[in-house]
C-alpha cells in the first residue's frame, strides 16, 4: 500500500459552477481529513476572507490547527493600471491556489512565479 | 484621493458624518498594538492596550474614540480601533514555549481564534481605513498579508502600509516597498517613535 498525502485539484469550471460557501465547505473538509487542496482559480478576497473566518471558528485544541494557503504574489504589471483602477483590483484574482492542513503543508520558497512546498502525509 | 472618499467627504460635510475609524491590522507580533499606543500617548498620554512578545496578546478589538492627528499642516479627528493580529493558524503549543500551562494554552488560543474572527468581522462591518502594519524584518509577501490587503482593496477602504520595527539591526523595510508598491508606505518604528511625524502626515491626507 502507497503511503502519502491525497490532492484533490480543482478546475476553474467545477469551481465556477459552486457558491462561495461551497467552496469553502469542500475546501475544509477535504483539508480537515488531511488532503492538500489545489484551485486552479483561486478565490477572490471575500472568499479568502470568509475561509479564514470559518477556519478559526473551526480551530480546535484535538487536532485542527488551521490551514496554510498560498499562491503567487501578485503580477506588478496588473496592480495600479487602468483595468485595476477600474474594476477595484478585482483583475489580480484568480491564480492558483495551494491550501492544507498547517501541520503537513509548509512553504519552502516563494518567488513570483514559482512556489515550492513541501506536503506530508496525516499523522 | 480615491473617488469613494471623495464621495463620501462630501456627503459628511452635508449630513455631518461620524468620524472615521481606522482599524490596525497586521499579522501578529508586527507591532500593531506599540504603534496604536505610540499613536494614542503622543495625542492623550494614554495606552490603548499592553504589549507583550508573546503572540495574540491582543484577542479583542480596542477602540479609542476621537484622537486628534497633526500632521502635514493638518489636523484630523479619528476612531483609531487595535485589532488581533490576523493568521491561518493558531496552534496552542505555541503558547506551551512561553512557559503557559495547558489550560492557559488553550484558553489563549480560544480566545485568539475569536478575536481573527472579530477582526474580520470588524473589516467587513466598521472599518473606514486601515493602517496595515508589518514587521520589516518578516517576509512581507507572506500569504496573509496578500490575502488581506487584497480584500482591503476588494473593499475600496483607503490604507497606509506601515514598515514597522526599523530600528531592528535585520530590518529591510524597502522589501515592504517593493512588495506593495499601489500603496503608500511609512517606515517607522512604533516602539522608538521614530518617523511618527510622516506616518501622521499621511493619516491627515489618506483618511481625510
Amino acid at each position: 500500500m502507497i503511503h502519502g498525502v491525497q490532492i484533490d485539484m480543482l478546475s476553474s469550471d467545477r469551481l465556477g459552477r459552486m457558491t462561495s460557501m461551497e467552496k469553502i465547505r469542500l475546501i475544509l473538509d477535504d483539508v480537515r481529513q488531511g488532503y492538500i487542496v489545489v484551485l486552479e482559480k483561486g478565490l477572490t478576497p471575500e472568499e479568502q476572507g470568509k475561509l479564514l473566518e470559518t477556519t478559526m471558528m473551526e480551530i480546535s485544541p484535538d487536532g485542527f490547527s488551521g490551514i496554510e494557503i498560498e499562491t503567487y504574489p501578485s503580477s506588478k504589471n496588473s496592480e495600479g493600471g487602468l483595468l485595476s483602477k477600474l474594476f477595484g483590483g478585482k483583475t489580480q484574482s484568480g491564480r492558483l491556489m495551494v491550501i492544507g492542513p498547517v501541520e503537513q503543508l509548509k512553504l519552502l520558497a516563494r518567488e513570483k512565479d514559482r512556489l515550492i512546498a513541501w506536503a506530508s502525509a496525516a499523522q | 484621493m480615491p473617488v469613494m472618499m471623495r464621495i463620501r467627504g462630501f456627503f459628511s460635510k452635508l449630513f455631518g458624518k461620524r468620524r472615521s475609524r481606522v482599524g490596525i491590522y497586521g499579522p501578529p507580533n508586527a507591532g500593531k498594538t506599540t504603534l496604536a499606543n505610540r499613536i494614542v500617548r503622543d495625542v492623550t498620554g494614554e495606552a490603548i492596550g499592553p504589549v507583550s512578545e508573546v503572540p495574540h496578546e491582543t484577542r479583542r478589538a480596542r477602540r479609542k474614540e476621537g484622537v486628534e492627528i497633526n500632521g502635514g499642516g493638518s489636523k484630523l479627528r479619528i476612531d483609531i480601533v487595535d485589532t488581533p493580529g490576523v493568521t491561518t493558524k493558531i496552534d496552542y503549543h505555541e503558547f506551551l514555549e512561553y512557559g503557559m500551562d495547558q489550560d492557559e494554552a488553550v484558553a489563549r488560543a480560544r480566545e485568539a481564534t475569536e478575536g481573527v474572527a472579530e477582526a474580520m468581522h470588524w473589516l467587513r462591518e466598521d472599518i473606514d481605513g486601515v493602517v496595515y502594519v508589518l514587521d520589516s524584518t518578516q517576509d512581507p509577501f507572506m500569504h496573509v498579508n496578500i490575502m488581506m490587503v487584497g480584500i482591503i482593496e476588494s473593499r475600496k477602504l483607503p490604507v497606509i502600509i506601515v514598515a514597522n520595527k526599523i530600528d531592528l539591526p535585520d530590518a529591510a523595510p524597502q522589501r515592504i516597498k517593493s512588495a506593495f508598491p499601489q500603496h503608500p508606505i511609512v517606515m517607522v518604528s512604533g516602539l522608538e517613535g521614530n518617523n511618527m511625524d510622516d506616518l501622521y502626515a499621511r493619516i491627515t491626507e489618506v483618511f481625510r
